[in-house]
């Protein structure tokens, strides 16, 4: 159909464009440097305990923390018991590891991404495209570019997640600040506040539950990268899933399906109730 | 030198408003100026100026503009044109720290759904103020006690604002505005969003606080009974524009209009007048200089049968009854001490009529007004029944 039009080099375009960033090299090794040395200190610093202590203390810090529910915290004992016993411990934490770090990334660059948009709708118009275009992509496309600038491994893991789960945490930033009422602004205004006393005495602490509904939305879609990331050789639970589809090994593709359905449990209590939790 | 100035403030909310002024200076109407631009004036050339001390009250429906015309004042909404002065500064030509400034030291504000901090405890949310100024923790929870301590809050600090009842939210919301200690207070509605009973409360507490502070009060509402009962002063708005600044008698006695007229229609006169309204001059004899004859002559002169009896200074001794100073005459004594009838009913010159219903009903003499026990003056029945039923004092003469 409409053949005698010549059909539109895109492909060839974004190659073009995906070439001419390689110029930038420097900045992404340096890039590649500081997130792997983000990843590599998570890794080892939780592995530096031995599983048995870290399921104490994380079923400890459920209980204090979570709202002392019963159910909840023996579920966290039971479900790390588990993991550890079928043998996952070890990829459960790089793969910890590697979703704290995309979460991390995303926050630090997404937060302030969303109070900007939150100020000024000619950047919310600009932005919001931007992170439909992010959200629809199918996530497996962004292994491409990031494995021709960051290698292979962990980092490029990272990066793709950060890309694929950073919109929420922009999205619910934007819109927690959005969402302060009117009065309590013009109160902060009539007060004679600054606006950077404005922004963290009042509008940040108003948005915070929604901006917390957003960044656990981002831990779960970094959780749901892992295994598609373990394609590009981002270790942790998703290579074992991984092995598993190219061996036709169902029951092992399970259990370590299972110890990241646990691994999702757990963070998404956790972060629910850190963001409802004021006094 | 007035508090605050206002001159030809005018708010018009749209983009090019241009076309509007020119309209609104040909004197169309609001809804004209819709039709024809698109822009809605909010506020129409308001000029007023309110003084130290003052309860300043601006009233009207909804959509009269009000609410725009008070953001006006702190430049929470930037006037299209027109000058707010401030202490003798002009609000629009200050920059936003010299702004700043003045929001914080000068005028604070007190908010129709309160505009709390919910994530702040009672406490903190009253140091707002001064926590932006930077003052040090220790001086402005001090501070922050003693505002809680003046609108009846003591004990509540450490709860969150979600924990009280409208009625001391409100309290919460006043607390923070009186912290930094500014002169002049801006409301906002203050009271509307609570229950008739507690809204009452508020307002006599109001101004138990404006005896004891003297600030000066920008009072804004809807409803016209509370702006009797508190303004010194009060505005009334419609369509963005001001329609009449009076006191309440002014306003009750004198509606610069149909649509004035209209509103105050319904008000129960008897809580607003007061006994200065309704007093008229009242007869007496100086007992030091004046004997039974002056006294008889001077009732008969004036068609009463009592007048009142005052030393040299004017202070009021009594009363005595023309039977009684005719005995008097008859037996040719020249004092009237021994008629005098020490028990007369007095009254001051604040007191609203309602207060005095009941002691002119059952009374038979005029009520005496009394000034630091000096006569004044005397109210009777017929001027008071007059004035509440809306005709002119001066029509009605003295008869009892």
């Amino acid at each position: 159909m409409l053949d005698f039009l010549p059909r539109l080099p895109l492909a060839d375009w974004i190659d073009a464009f995906v070439d001419w960033l390689k110029n930038a090299d420097f900045i992404f090794d340096s890039l590649t440097s500081f997130i792997s040395a983000i990843i590599e200190g998570l890794d080892a610093g939780i592995g530096f305990f031995p599983s048995w202590l870290l399921i104490v203390l994380l079923t400890a810090i459920t209980y204090w923390f979570a709202g002392r529910k019963t159910g909840l915290t023996a579920f966290v004992f039971i479900g790390l018991f588990l993991i550890d016993n079928m043998g996952y411990w070890d990829g459960m934490v790089l793969t910890l590891a590697i979703v704290i770090s995309a979460s991390l990334i995303s926050v630090i660059v997404g937060v302030p991404f969303g109070i900007w948009m939150s100020k000024n709708d000619v950047v919310e118009g600009a932005i919001k495209p931007v992170l439909d275009f992010m959200q629809t992509m199918p996530a497996f496309v962004y292994l491409i570019p990031a494995v021709a600038f960051f290698g292979i491994g962990e980092v490029p893991g990272v990066v793709a997640s950060v890309i694929f789960a950073m919109p929420p945490t922009i999205r619910l930033t934007n819109l927690g600040i959005r969402q302060v009422s009117t009065e309590a602004i013009e109160a902060a205004d009539a007060f004679g506040s600054t606006p950077a006393q404005k922004l963290f005495k009042v509008q940040l602490p108003m948005a915070k539950v929604t901006i917390m509904t957003g960044v656990n939305q981002t831990i779960m879609l970094a959780l749901s990268m892992v295994v598609i990331a373990s394609m590009i050789g981002a270790g942790g639970l998703g290579t074992e899933v991984y092995y598993a589809v190219g061996r036709n090994d169902a029951g092992g593709g399970f259990e370590a399906g299972f110890a990241i359905v646990i691994l999702a449990i757990i963070l998404d209590r956790l972060t629910q109730s850190f963001s409802n939790g004021r006094k | 030198m007035a508090k605050l100035e206002v001159d030809g403030l005018t708010k018009v909310f749209g983009k090019k408003p241009k076309k509007a002024l020119e309209l609104l200076e040909k004197n169309k109407s609001k809804d004209d100026i819709l039709q024809e631009t698109g822009n809605t004036v909010g506020v129409n050339r308001a000029s007023f100026s309110v003084e130290d001390g003052e309860i300043f009250v601006i009233m009207g429906l909804s959509g009269s503009g009000k609410s725009t015309l008070v953001r006006l004042l702190n430049r929470l909404i930037d006037p299209t044109v027109g000058n707010v002065w401030v202490d003798g500064e002009n609000l629009a030509e200050m920059n936003d720290k010299h702004l700043r400034d003045t929001r914080r030291k000068k005028m604070s504000m007190v908010f129709q759904k309160f505009g709390l901090f919910p994530f702040r405890t009672v406490l903190s949310n009253v140091e707002y103020g001064l926590e932006v100024q930077g003052e040090e923790k220790e001086s402005r929870q001090e501070k922050a006690l003693e505002a809680l301590e003046l609108v009846g809050l003591k004990g509540y600090e450490n709860m969150y604002p979600d924990e009280l009842s409208g009625g001391m939210q409100q309290r919460v919301g006043l607390a923070r505005a009186l912290a930094n200690d500014p002169d002049i207070l801006l409301m906002d509605e203050a009271f509307s969003a609570l229950d008739p009973l507690i809204r009452k409360d508020m307002q006599d507490e109001l101004l138990d606080l404006q005896t004891k502070m003297k600030k000066t009060i920008v009072f804004i509402t809807h409803d016209l009974d509370e702006a009797l009962r508190i303004g010194d002063r009060i505005t009334i708005m419609k369509d963005g524009a001001i329609v009449q600044i009076g006191t309440p008698e002014e306003i009750l006695m004198e509606p610069e209009n149909e649509y004035v007229e209209k509103f105050v229609e319904d008000v129960d006169r008897s809580k607003v007048f007061t006994v200065e309204h309704v007093m008229t001059r009242a007869e007496s004899v100086n007992v030091e200089k004046e004997g039974p004859r002056v006294a008889l002559k001077r009732m008969k002169e004036a068609n009463i049968s009592s007048i009142y009896v005052t030393d040299r200074e004017r202070n009021l001794l009594g009363i005595v009854h023309a039977s009684d100073v005719s005995r008097l005459v008859t037996e040719n004594k020249d004092q009237l001490q021994e008629v005098i009838q020490e028990n007369v009913p007095t009254t001051a010159k604040d007191t609203v009529l309602r207060d005095i219903m009941n002691l002119l009903t059952y009374q038979n003499v005029p009520l005496a007004v009394v000034e630091d026990g000096k006569l004044k003056g005397a109210v009777v029945r017929g001027t008071v029944i007059a004035a509440l039923s809306g005709s002119e004092v001066e029509n009605v003469g003295l008869s009892s």
